[in-house]
This record gives C-alpha cells, sequence and structure tokens, in this order.
C-alpha cells in the first residue's frame, strides 16, 4: 500500500509546488517584485562605534552610562518610558544609595497614588523602590518604552547610536527613482529607520545641549553613543555578570571535557 | 532482551542485596545503561546525540520549572514577568537564556539525531517501532517549542501564535470555529496565552513518557551500529558502562562547552529581537518568521502561492507542511533495500547529502522575508523534498546495487585478521 500510495502523494505535492512555481516565476517575469524606497535606500547600523561593553570581556563604562543616564533624564524622558528600571537599579552606574534617593525625589513626574478610603487620586515624591514613572506622550507617533530598545532592534547599541545620529536631508536620487516617497511632513528622514520615515524630531542637535556632570565634552556623537550605551545596561543590566560568569564556567567545562576524553580513552585503550 | 552474553547483575553489598529483592530496580538499571546492556563497538559519535537529547529534555524541564516558579501567564504580566526574571529573580537571567537556548541545543541535537537515523536507515525492521516512536516524540517536541515561544508575549509571540493557529482556519467547513475553539477566543489573548502555558508545562512530561517506550523499545533489538550488519558474536559488542558511559561523558562535554558558550555569550543570537517588543495586537511586524528549528517546515507552508485544481493554496501548504513531517512514519516501507548503512549504498548516500542540503535550503528560505525570490527556491526545494522520500528512496532502493558488507562487527573494527585470529 504504502509503496504504491506514497509515490502517489509525492507526485501529487510536487506537482501541486511546480504549479506555484511555474504561475510565480511567469508573474515575476511578467512583472518584477516593485524596488521600493525603504529596500534601496535603508542602512543598516552603522558600526564604528566601539563600545566598552562589546567583546568576551566587555564591562560596562560607569561614566559613560551616567553620562547616558543624564541624556535620557533630560532629553529622552520628555516622550519616552523606562518602565523596567526601578531607580534602586542605578546603583548599578556608580551612584550611591543617598544620591539615588536624590534622583528619585526630584524626578519630575511624580508617583500616582489612590486613597482607598477616599477614592480620591493624588501623587507623591518617588523613592528608590519606584520603578521610574511612566510617561505619556499626545503628539504624532508613540515613543516606544526605552529599557529594551537595544535588545528589540538588529544592532542594539549601533542601531540606537546610528538613529541618533542619522538624520539628514532626503537624498534627491531617492526623489528621483521614487518620486511618490517624499517624506510626508511632520516626519523626518533616517536611513537608519526601518521605513525610513520616523515621527521622531532629531532629539540631539547642538552640541551642549547636555551639560555633563563630568565635564565631558558633549557633542552629538558623543551623546550619542553614552545614551546607547546607557541604553544597553537598561535592556541587559547582567551583561557584565553573565560574561564573568560565562569564562568560568566555559574554563571549567572545557578542563572537565579534557578530563572526559582522557577517561574515555583509557576506557577504550583495549578495544580498537 | 539482551543478548546470551550479557552480564547479570549480582549485588555484592548486603544493602543493594536486599534493596534488589524487594525492588529490582538496581538490576534495571544495570540491565538498562550498565554492564548489563551489551552495545555494539562500532558506534562513532553520530551514536551521542540520543544520550544528548534526553540530557537536553532534563535540562529544559529543570529550568523550565524554576521559571514557571516565577512567570506570570497572563496577557497584561507576562512580558514583564519575564523582563522580571531576567532582572530581579537571582540568577534568573541565567535560567531563562538557558532555558530559551536549551530549546535551541535539544533541536540542533535532535535534528543530528534525526539525520543519523536517516543516513544508516535506523528505521528498517527490526527498529521500526522506535523510529515511529521517535516521530512521535518530534512531534511532541514541536507543539511544545511553539508553545513556549509564545509565552513571553513578544510581538513574534503573538503574531506566531496568529499564523500557527490560523492554519487551522484552512480547514474545509470546521476551520474558523477550530481555531476560534483551540484559542478559545477570536485571536490569540489570555485564553490563548493561559492553556498554552498549561501544556507548555504538561508535553515535556509527555514526552517523558514516549521516551521511555522509545528507549524501551530500543533496547528489545540492541542499538543499530555503522555498518548496518547485526550482531552476531560477544566480540561484537561492549557493556554499555563502562565504555559508552566514558564515551557519552566525553560528548556531554563537548556539547555543554558549545551550548554554554551560545548561552553566555551570544544568547539572543537565534532569537529575534521583535519578541522584545510587547505583543501589540494592533501593529504587524514586518516579516513573522518562527524560530530557526521550524523555518525548513515554515518554507513549506510558504511555497504553495497558487491553488490546486479545486483546493486553495493554503490548504495544500497546510497538508504539505504537516506532511513533510508525516511521511517520515512511512520510511520503514518506503525504503526497500536490505543494506542499512548508507556507507554501502552509493546511490542512497548521494540522495542523502542532495536531502541535507535541501533541508538547509528550505531552512534559509523559512528563515527570509516571503519574497518572490526565496518562495521560488523554496517551491524547488520543497519539491525536492517530498520526491526524496516518497519517489526517489523507493526507486533507489530497488535499482540501487549495494556495496559489499564487512562479514562481521568486529571485522569492520579490527579488519579480517583479527577475525580469522580470534
Amino acid at each position: 500500500m504504502v509503496r504504491i500510495f506514497g509515490p502517489l502523494v509525492g507526485l501529487f505535492f510536487a506537482a501541486a509546488l511546480l504549479w506555484s512555481f511555474a504561475v510565480g516565476a511567469i508573474g515575476q517575469i511578467r512583472e518584477p517584485d516593485p524596488a521600493t524606497a525603504p529596500k534601496t535606500f535603508h542602512l543598516p547600523p552603522k558600526e564604528d562605534v566601539a563600545f566598552s561593553f562589546d567583546g568576551p570581556f566587555g564591562k560596562f563604562d560607569k561614566q559613560q552610562l551616567q553620562r547616558g543616564f543624564q541624556v535620557y533624564k533630560e532629553v529622552c524622558s520628555n516622550c519616552h518610558a523606562l518602565k523596567q528600571i526601578a531607580f534602586r537599579n542605578l546603583t548599578d552606574l556608580g551612584y550611591s544609595e543617598a544620591q539615588v534617593k536624590t534622583i528619585a525625589h526630584d524626578w519630575q513626574t511624580k508617583a500616582k497614588t489612590f486613597d482607598v478610603k477616599t477614592g480620591d487620586a493624588g501623587d507623591r515624591v518617588n523613592t528608590p523602590a519606584d520603578h521610574i514613572p511612566p510617561v505619556y506622550y499626545a503628539g504624532t507617533g508613540n515613543p516606544p518604552d526605552l529599557s529594551l530598545i537595544t535588545k528589540a532592534r538588529e544592532g542594539g547599541g549601533h542601531y540606537v547610536e546610528s538613529l541618533l545620529t542619522g538624520y539628514t536631508d532626503q537624498p534627491a536620487e531617492l526623489l528621483k527613482k521614487f518620486p511618490d516617497s517624499k517624506t510626508p511632513d511632520g516626519l523626518y528622514y533616517n536611513p537608519y529607520f526601518a521605513n525610513l520615515n520616523i515621527a521622531m524630531p532629531p532629539p540631539l542637535t547642538t552640541a551642549g545641549q547636555v551639560t555633563y556632570s563630568d565635564g565631558t565634552k558633549s557633542t552629538v556623537p558623543q551623546m550619542a553613543s553614552d545614551v546607547a550605551a546607557f541604553l544597553t545596561w537598561t535592556a541587559e543590566p547582567k551583561l557584565e555578570k553573565r560574561k564573568q560568569t560565562g569564562w568560568a564556567v566555559v574554563l571549567f567545562l572545557i578542563a572537565a571535557t579534557g578530563l572526559a576524553y582522557l577517561s574515555k580513552r583509557n576506557v577504550w585503550a583495549d578495544m580498537h | 532482551m539482551s543478548f546470551p552474553w550479557a552480564k547479570h547483575y549480582k549485588p555484592s553489598h548486603p544493602l543493594m542485596v536486599w534493596f534488589d529483592e524487594k525492588l529490582p530496580l538496581p538490576r534495571f538499571v544495570y540491565n538498562a545503561v550498565g554492564p548489563g546492556f551489551p552495545v555494539p563497538r562500532n558506534l562513532n559519535y553520530a551514536w551521542n546525540f540520543g544520550v544528548l537529547a534526553g540530557f537536553c529534555l532534563m535540562l529544559q524541564i529543570v529550568t523550565g520549572v524554576i521559571l514557571a516558579m516565577h512567570y506570570a501567564a497572563n496577557q497584561l504580566v507576562a512580558f514583564d514577568s519575564v523582563e522580571h526574571i531576567m532582572r530581579d529573580v537571582n540568577w534568573g537571567w541565567m535560567l531563562r537564556y538557558a532555558h530559551s537556548n536549551g530549546a535551541s541545543a535539544f533541536f540542533v541535537v535532535i535534528y543530528i539525531h534525526i539525520f543519523r537515523g536517516f543516513f544508516y536507515s535506523s528505521y528498517k525492521a527490526p527498529r521500526e517501532m522506535i523510529w515511529l516512536l521517535g516521530v512521535v516524540i518530534f512531534l511532541l517536541m514541536m507543539a511544545t517549542a511553539f508553545m513556549g515561544y509564545v509565552l513571553p508575549w513578544g510581538q513574534m509571540s503573538f503574531w506566531g501564535a496568529k499564523v500557527i493557529t490560523g492554519l487551522f482556519s484552512a480547514i474545509p467547513l470546521v476551520g474558523t470555529p477550530l481555531q476560534q475553539w483551540l484559542l478559545g477566543g477570536f485571536s490569540p489573548d489570555n485564553a490563548a496565552l493561559n492553556r498554552f502555558f498549561a501544556l507548555h508545562f504538561l508535553l515535556p512530561f509527555v514526552i517523558v513518557a514516549v521516551v521511555v517506550l522509545h528507549i524501551w523499545a530500543l533496547h528489545i533489538p540492541g542499538s543499530s551500529n555503522p555498518t548496518g550488519i547485526e550482531v552476531k558474536t560477544e566480540s561484537d559488542t561492549v557493556p554499555f558502562h563502562p565504555y559508552y558511559t566514558a564515551k557519552d561523558g566525553f560528548g556531554l562535554g563537548v556539547f555543554l562547552t558549545l551550548y554554554c558558550l551560545m548561552l553566555f555569550f551570544f544568547p539572543n543570537a537565534l532569537g529575534h529581537p521583535d519578541n522584545y517588543i510587547p505583543a501589540n495586537p494592533m501593529s504587524t511586524p514586518a516579516h513573522i518568521v518562527p524560530e530557526w528549528y521550524f523555518w525548513p517546515f515554515y518554507a513549506i507552508l510558504r511555497a504553495f502561492t497558487s491553488d490546486f485544481f479545486f483546493i486553495p493554496a493554503k490548504l495544500m501548504g497546510v497538508l504539505a507542511m504537516f506532511s513533510a513531517i508525516l511521511v517520515w512514519f512511512f520510511l520503514p516501507w518506503l525504503d526497500t533495500s536490505p543494506v542499512r548503512s548508507g556507507h554501502y549504498r552509493p546511490m542512497f548516500k548521494v540522495f542523502f547529502w542532495v536531502l541535507l542540503l535541501d533541508v538547509v535550503i528550505l531552512g534559509y528560505c523559512g528563515g527570509s522575508p516571503a519574497e518572490t525570490k526565496y518562495v521560488l527556491i523554496s517551491q524547488i526545494a520543497a519539491t525536492y523534498y517530498f520526491l526524496h522520500f516518497l519517489v526517489i528512496l523507493p526507486i533507489v532502493s530497488s535499482i540501487e546495487k549495494p556495496q559489499p558488507l564487512p562479514f562481521s562487527i568486529t571485522e569492520s573494527v579490527l579488519g579480517s585478521d583479527a577475525t580469522a585470529a580470534a
């Protein structure tokens, strides 16, 4: 039975597939898939910035994370939330507990409260145990929560850095090839953004926009890579611990596997 | 069963004598994976992957049960509860990466195990039942992995669930009601997430049960071997312990080293970035792709782009995708060559490597965006896939002239002089 029906079923699927192939191939010859502006002009993230946390020995640069946090706080946090991060987590950046308390206390958006006796809503100052309060945004577009943005985009920190420094005028060549693809009003051309037109206005525009407390000169590329580093930390705060543990685990396993190999050879010595 | 020369369990310590009389568990272990199980002496490293698969299953169950203690299967908090595991649970990040990369490692191991079976025709008599149970395990694994991927409730979780359950809507007449019944709603929602979590917790234990049957069935004829000829004398075998425990120990070390390199240094390399975006039913990702281990089958699903006579393309795709695995059930009866090992089958060997390449191409297309060029390539590759199993294998096994087999397993290891001397 199998030997009769098997080949028939095989030929049935093969025929259906070749039919689909023929229809698809003829369609492709008659009317090839049209080129689109995003397909032609989208760029993969630049990799020219070297981050301290890259590579198997990578570590966060705490000074840089603090600068990045400052950029987030003074620029990004106007529109973007960071809900996975609690103020207490900021001690990872090298802030003391007292400093974290102050940062939480002085945070512009207050924590919401609800009085169960009266039903009244109110607010109070943030404490280190609170997460960074949500951001409500009424303008164009949907600013995503940034907690995991470097893990949610191909290229991670490089993507963020490229996007922030990648704003430019729409190339004349693009408009020549795709006259219908002019960037709509209210959007901004950025070749690192998936569909080339992003609703976010260029957030980092001028050197000195943020005054770094550690005296580093805040050029636009500097601020962009600092905030990219900070957002890598928010997405993967255990990165350093992961890599350090990894070394211990892998070195142990290599040694153990070496011993296992020797004992295997010993056991099999008289069998070959 | 066992071979007549299998060693018998003779407990020496009074405690073990006492235990073995009351419950012969020590005897059972001795005969299953101890000195009481004679195994062909010529197994190569391709035979390590059964033990590795068992190890992966245990790894997934242990890490999974602990993760379940911290995870909340509710659509409002599922995503955040995974991030809670990553940030606030002690070593939670390691557990979760161990589990998500463990799934990939499990599939790497199982695909090698399956292709080992293809090359050495491990499905042939008298081992058909082992093979059939193995295919059942693979199907259960796919269901488990799919539901597990939904649990973090990211964008790919949600849209993957939507696409895969949408396959059922292709079934004529009952399709749409069936899909709604499976999901407990019109679209993946809290009901779906909850039942996927319950089933994702349950199915691994079902897999354990089928694995027990798989290994039980293995112990009836004993392991196959790279020559494909049967064990004849005691010199053809070695006791499982210490020979294969030592060899599997080394294999496990190599596996763990590679797995831990992934886990600690590239934990997200095999995942999709979109799954770090919380599920959003109002925003469809640009490319919906499943995890890498489903790519070959996903390519077959998408390869059907035109209706075939009265059968809608979507239904054809669903039928073909399931048939691509179901066809494995019939392998013992499709491949009629009396020779098992691919080493002695000159034509079969060539087609085996073509199949492997074909599946890799299908996988590549399945992971690529649904652009015409990838679809066209996967149509040719899928055609070969079905022809390979259903047309080429039966023809090859009837026209092929196999090469001469060695006289015995011992001869294949030591050469014919040694056999003469023995």
